[in-house]
């Protein structure tokens, strides 16, 4: 156990160093000009020299390998630089930000799962029937739904035409930041949480249910059956313990889709989250901060990853008992 | 002995049973395959015996009709008497586990992420579970701890013996013991046998299905043989001798021949696909004593000398 996890930190590390570099580089080539970000709407006022001297505050006049070398190891000291389009520091801005997308993705993760694990089982049970049919139909047409376009369908019905939702934001508008209460966030979260949940729950019930078509073909349900088991006995007994394990784990290692749609969401919705905040400084050339954002998702796709493999092997016997002389017997 | 066994009536009568599979090929075109053709055997209390046949011949499938847990897409046709009443699907849900109890091919019937003590549990459903489970384990020589152990922690022959504790847990009066899969250690087999043989002796009814004819004459009380989806002959155990003159069938006697303390003398040729099966007797094109009304009309089974054969011209 120890050595898989100083072998995982290790796979971190080398990930991190990779994406960032990756990323560091991309940028470098892209047509993004950091000082215009900066300067932003002032551009026409701003004289070349001034240019020239917010180059060189910033040391962007600096070759490349001095200013890879000076950024990475400001980052080695936790020190991610200052995001040029919202004037505070990349950390302060990442950690308000996510706060906000995590609360979303939760919510969303949550809803995805339980419901897609629900519809999942209803249709593995009744494999064949109607109700399997239909529940294939609807995650199919589910799967092939663009999440933008859900999003606004949402947006229209239950926001602009039944009004029971907030049309954006992630609090409600001109109100004081310390007057805002935990049912508006919770009011502004919902709706962009279950666009984003929705699209989840095709993926889930879907995987679910061949799963759990496997397993009531395996042999060993078969024996069950012999055995006189049925119905929800089996279910219980059999079902549920066999695919409980990859579909929690698979809801894990969706971390990286659920980010990617998040994303998405925040956007349709200007929902004030860590997607949006990306989408923003990539469009402005917020450098600084496209990069936080960039090895932040990897982290937390990362944990979700470690999160998966560390289920299995703490859950799967066949994983968790290997070459443990003492429970072997 | 045998008279006495005789004048028992059997605890499960299986008569002209057939099963086939409908698939779909492509759209909606059907096609059925044919697994098991004509099958009829019977077993008494206090008896054991063995189906033998080569592989591919549906022996399987016996077992999981008799229980009713064929796949949804299988037709079965046929009578089944059960305790002298018809084994409807009702009938079977009803006694499968309790009356009637499997021990399947091998330790991947087990569920591998369930404790095999819980497993176990499972089948012995009245009074203290745990309690009988236990007894068993004990008379089974399992360790204490092994109710605790996962299925893949298990050997060989651990396996096979929970595979058994688990059919003898409970009051089942019909045993059905699937055979074992092939490369198990002999030792182990042999072990298997002797506590399918002393399940019969205590009085319960086992039928073996097997294609290993050496283990099943050291172990059964009759033989049935089957070939190419049907039963062609069977036989108390003690007509398996000499030359096998005292066989009914041509293809019993064959078997019986091939046998390496016989004389090793295989037979040519290799049984018809289910699916393409000959006009008149199946077995016909290897058959050695075959006339031209044998490729014209398939034989029926019929009682002969103690046993039963499927052969025009046996006698
Ligand atoms: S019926 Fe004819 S072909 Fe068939 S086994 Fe008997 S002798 Fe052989």
């Amino acid at each position: 156990m120890l050595l898989f996890l100083t072998g995982r930190i290790l796979r971190l590390l080398t990930l991190l160093a990779a994406v960032s570099v990756l990323s560091f580089l991309l940028l470098e080539a892209s047509p993004i000009d950091p000082v215009r970000a900066y300067v932003g709407a002032d551009m026409l006022k701003v004289g070349p020299e001034q240019w020239a001297k917010i180059a060189e505050y910033w040391g962007l006049d600096r070759p490349l390998p001095e200013r890879l070398a000076r950024w990475s190891m400001a980052v080695l000291r936790g020190d991610l630089g200052v995001s040029m389009i919202f004037r505070r520091p990349v950390l302060d801005v990442i950690g308000e930000r996510f706060l906000a997308s995590l609360a979303l993705m939760l919510t969303a993760w949550t809803f995805s799962g339980i419901f897609g694990f629900a519809l999942g089982t209803l249709a593995g049970m009744k494999q064949g029937t109607w109700t399997d049919r239909l529940i294939k139909w609807y995650c199919l047409t589910l799967a092939s739904t663009p999440l933008f376009w859900l999003g606004l369908l949402m947006l229209l019905t239950f926001a602009v035409w039944l009004g029971w939702f907030p049309v954006g934001l992630g609090v409600p508008a001109g109100v004081p930041a310390h007057e805002v209460t935990l049912a508006d966030r919770v009011h502004h979260l919902l709706l962009p949480a279950l666009t984003l949940g929705i699209t989840g729950v095709a993926g889930v019930a879907l995987h679910t249910r061949q799963k759990l078509v496997e397993v009531l073909q395996s042999d060993y349900v078969l024996f069950a059956r012999a055995r006189g088991e049925s119905g929800l006995q089996l279910f219980r007994r059999h079902g549920l313990r066999n695919i409980a394990l990859p579909v929690t784990t698979l809801q894990f290692a969706s971390f990286s889709e659920l980010f990617g749609g998040s994303v998405l969401a925040e956007q349709v919705f200007s929902y004030p989250g860590l997607g949006q905040a990306a989408v923003q400084a990539g469009l402005r050339g917020d450098v600084p901060l496209l990069l936080g954002v960039v090895i932040f998702s990897a982290i937390f796709v990362f944990s979700g990853n470690l999160a998966a493999e560390l289920l299995y092997r703490l859950i799967d016997p066949r994983l968790r008992l290997k070459g443990d002389p003492c429970e072997q017997r | 002995m045998l008279m006495t066994k005789e004048a028992v009536r059997p605890l499960l009568e299986v008569s002209g049973l057939s099963v086939s599979f409908t698939q779909y090929t492509g759209g909606l075109r059907q096609k059925t395959i044919q697994a098991i053709v004509d099958l009829s055997v019977s077993v008494r209390p206090g008896e054991m015996l063995a189906i033998v046949g080569g592989s591919g011949s549906g022996k399987s499938l016996l077992a999981h009709a008799i229980l009713g847990i064929l796949p949804g897409n299988a037709c079965v046709d046929g009578r089944m008497i059960y305790a002298g009443e018809h084994l409807t699907p009702v009938r079977q849900a009803t006694l499968r586990g309790r009356e009637i109890a499997l021990i399947p091919q091998s330790v991947n019937f087990l569920d591998p992420l369930m404790r095999v003590g819980a497993q176990v549990r499972s089948s012995s459903l009245n009074g203290n579970g745990a309690a009988v489970q236990r007894e068993i384990f004990s008379r089974y020589h399992l360790a204490a701890g092994t109710e605790q152990l996962f299925p893949f922690q298990l050997s060989g022959g651990m396996a096979r013996r929970v595979l058994v504790a688990t059919a003898a847990a409970g009051n089942a009066r019909l045993i059905i013991a699937d055979e074992p899969t092939p490369g198990l250690h002999s030792a182990i087999v042999r072990e298997t046998l002797a506590h399918l043989r002393e399940l019969s002796t205590a009085g319960r009814a086992v039928m073996l299905i097997t294609h290993d004819i050496t283990a099943a004459l050291e172990t059964a009380d009759r033989i049935a043989v089957f070939y190419a989806g049907s039963t062609v002959e069977t036989a108390p155990v003690s007509d398996f001798c000499g030359e096998g003159e005292l066989l009914r069938h041509p293809y019993s006697k064959a078997l019986w021949r091939a046998l390496p303390q016989n004389g090793f003398r295989p037979l040519s040729g290799s049984q018809p696909s289910v699916d393409d099966l000959p006009q008149g007797c199946l077995f016909a094109p290897r058959c050695p004593f075959a006339s031209p009304d044998c490729a014209a009309v398939q034989p029926e089974l019929r009682p002969l000398r103690g046993g039963e054969t499927r052969c025009h011209h046996a006698a």
